[in-house]
């Protein structure tokens, strides 16, 4: 209930600043750009795989603007202390504010769908891997989600928390090339923390299980360091 | 309705606050007077649950504040010092929020809405985007917020800081309407205004209680005294009677102690005399053990002269005093 009621407030909070939908607008027309190069390049095939490509890459950036706020702000405006003290549980403000980051999120990645449907007016893309592709995008975006709303939980400053959010995604999106370079259970290891190397399938039209839960424990891996982090900020 | 059993606050080796012990009887109105750094809001943030004590415990009305938190802290309505307000919202989206995390009904939230705009005179500006507020007004957004859902506990931390003379003279008025009520705590560094709103107040320095008493007591006691604590080894009445007996002593108490330990006694003496050497050689001649004088680091007169010097500056400005005095 109280999870609601912080994710209502912030749903409110994101489509009544601007902030949103500048960043979100920045998203789009990147995208927009590169689906332009996609389709207009020699050979130019009907599938979102491009796109998805470059829409996982701007995640990266897309995830931590859209989080930066929830937290810092309340740390910055001294309202964490009113809601820490009011009869609400940390990890109930927490999965609130996530879930008004994921719809804000889900918002803007319905926009890309005209991309799609362009796709479907001008050519005959293959369905399947169409779908897999979106549901690799959305489950990227909630983990790269829960990544920025960590980064937003360690500062009151919210250019700092979108910068920690956006290094920690670029390094888990490209320890996979820090793989290539060694071998044995060294690159394993590697690999399988990388976010890009999870990607790929899902743009081939694969739904692999081991993809799927690994998102879902990225996400609930750093949901749950928030909501510790959140706890921890009594201390100081 | 508020019990506080040796709370201590460790940042780090620094103790904020060290074995803080008190009551707080349901209606009443506390003061919680210190000067700045003396660790009130420390205090506050550890009644309130913001923050866990290192030591000891707090109750509210019955429920511990870290091991039944949430039932505790339904029972609170907290002002913190920085009055904590979301800037981009309405008065009555920011006070609608509040209340829905409070697990208020929308009925009971919408009734009680009107009723604290109000007690707090915010009618006007019910629609007005916070940031556009004065420092006044959030305040009084800001109690609006900790009365909303008539909370049987009140905490309030320095709830008169940074507002215009008149507004104080206001905040203040709204602050003893609430007593009776709800049990209030009101911190402040300024010693007239707990003499205006409080029945009781509680004196803190360095993070310990040096004074509890009603405002009038303590300004008679107040009157010229200065303190030293001794520990000595010896047979307690006898100590007690010769240290009674120090020229320019008024008052020789055994404080109490840790049972074991060497006992020890605090004397209060008229302002201006050293008496420190002649109680070491009252000591020593009765062939008693002296094993610790000192001086008690600020007397309250100095804490005292702090915090009437602070508020001058706000009764210099203050027109109502102004006009009262001129007539």
């Amino acid at each position: 209930m109280n999870t609601f009621t912080v994710a209502w407030k912030e749903i409110k909070g994101y489509f009544s600043t601007p902030a949103a939908y500048i960043v979100g607008a920045m998203f789009l027309s990147l995208t927009g750009i590169f689906f332009v190069f996609d389709v207009t390049s020699p050979f130019a095939e009907a599938s979102v795989r491009g796109i998805v490509n470059w829409a996982s890459f701007f995640i990266v950036f897309l995830a931590p603007l859209l989080t930066m706020r929830l937290l810092a702000e309340e740390q910055k405006l001294g309202t964490l202390e009113l809601l820490m003290t009011a009869p609400v549980r940390d990890w109930e403000v927490v999965l609130g504010k996530y879930i008004a980051s994921l719809i804000m999120f889900s918002a803007t990645i319905i926009l890309t769908l005209y991309y799609v449907l362009l796709l479907y007016v001008f050519g005959q893309p293959d369905t399947g891997p169409v779908l897999s592709s979106y549901l690799g995008l959305m489950l990227h975006g909630a983990a790269a989600l829960a990544v920025g709303l960590l980064g937003s939980s360690l500062s009151a400053n919210q250019i700092v928390a979108a910068v920690v959010g956006i290094a920690v995604l670029l390094m888990l999106s490209f320890v996979d090339r820090v793989g290539s370079l060694v071998s044995g259970v060294a690159a394993d290891v590697l690999n399988g923390l990388s976010l890009n190397a999870h990607v790929t399938d899902f743009t081939r039209g694969v739904i692999d299980t081991a993809n799927v839960v690994y998102f879902l424990s990225i996400t609930a891996v750093f949901l749950f360091l928030t909501i510790r982090s959140m706890e921890t900020r009594r201390w100081r | 309705m508020i019990e506080v059993n040796g709370v201590s606050k460790m940042f780090g080796a620094f103790p904020a606050i060290s074995d803080i012990s008190f009551r707080v009887e349901p209606g009443e109105i506390l003061g919680f007077l210190g000067p700045n750094g003396a660790g009130k809001s420390t205090t506050m943030k550890i009644i309130t649950g913001f923050m866990p004590p290192t030591d000891g415990n707090v109750t509210i009305a019955g429920y511990d504040i870290v091991t039944d938190s949430l039932e505790a802290r339904k029972h609170i309505g907290y002002l913190p010092e920085t009055v904590p307000l979301y800037t981009d919202m309405t008065i009555k989206d920011y006070l609608e929020y509040m209340g829905r995390l409070r697990g208020m009904s929308r009925d009971y939230i919408n009734q009680r809405i009107s009723e604290v705009i109000d007690i707090c005179n915010l009618g006007d500006y019910y629609s007005t985007i916070i940031s556009k507020l004065s420092k006044g007004f959030r305040q009084r957004v800001g109690i609006a917020q900790a009365i909303l859902h008539e909370p049987d506990v009140l905490v309030l931390d320095e709830p008169t800081i940074g507002i215009d003379p008149i507004q104080v003279v206001e905040t203040r008025q709204l602050i003893k309407n609430l007593g009776g009520e709800h049990t209030v705590i009101v911190s402040t560094h300024i010693l007239p205004e707990v003499s205006q709103i409080c029945e009781r107040v509680i004196i803190i320095h360095e993070g310990q209680i040096i004074a509890e008493d009603t405002p009038e007591n303590l300004a008679q006691r107040l009157v010229g005294s200065e303190r030293v604590d001794l520990d000595v080894k010896g047979p307690q009445q006898d100590v007690l009677v010769a240290l009674g007996q120090v020229e320019g002593v008024r008052e020789a108490v055994r404080l109490e102690g840790q049972p074991g330990s060497v006992p020890r006694y605090r004397v209060q003496s008229e302002l201006g005399i050293e008496i420190r050497a002649e109680l070491a050689s009252t000591v020593i001649n009765s062939g008693w053990g002296l094993l610790r004088l000192d001086g008690v680091i600020m007397s309250l007169e100095e804490i005292f002269l702090r915090l009437t010097t602070e508020d001058e500056l706000i009764q210099q400005v203050d027109p109502t005093q102004e006009d009262a005095s001129a007539e």
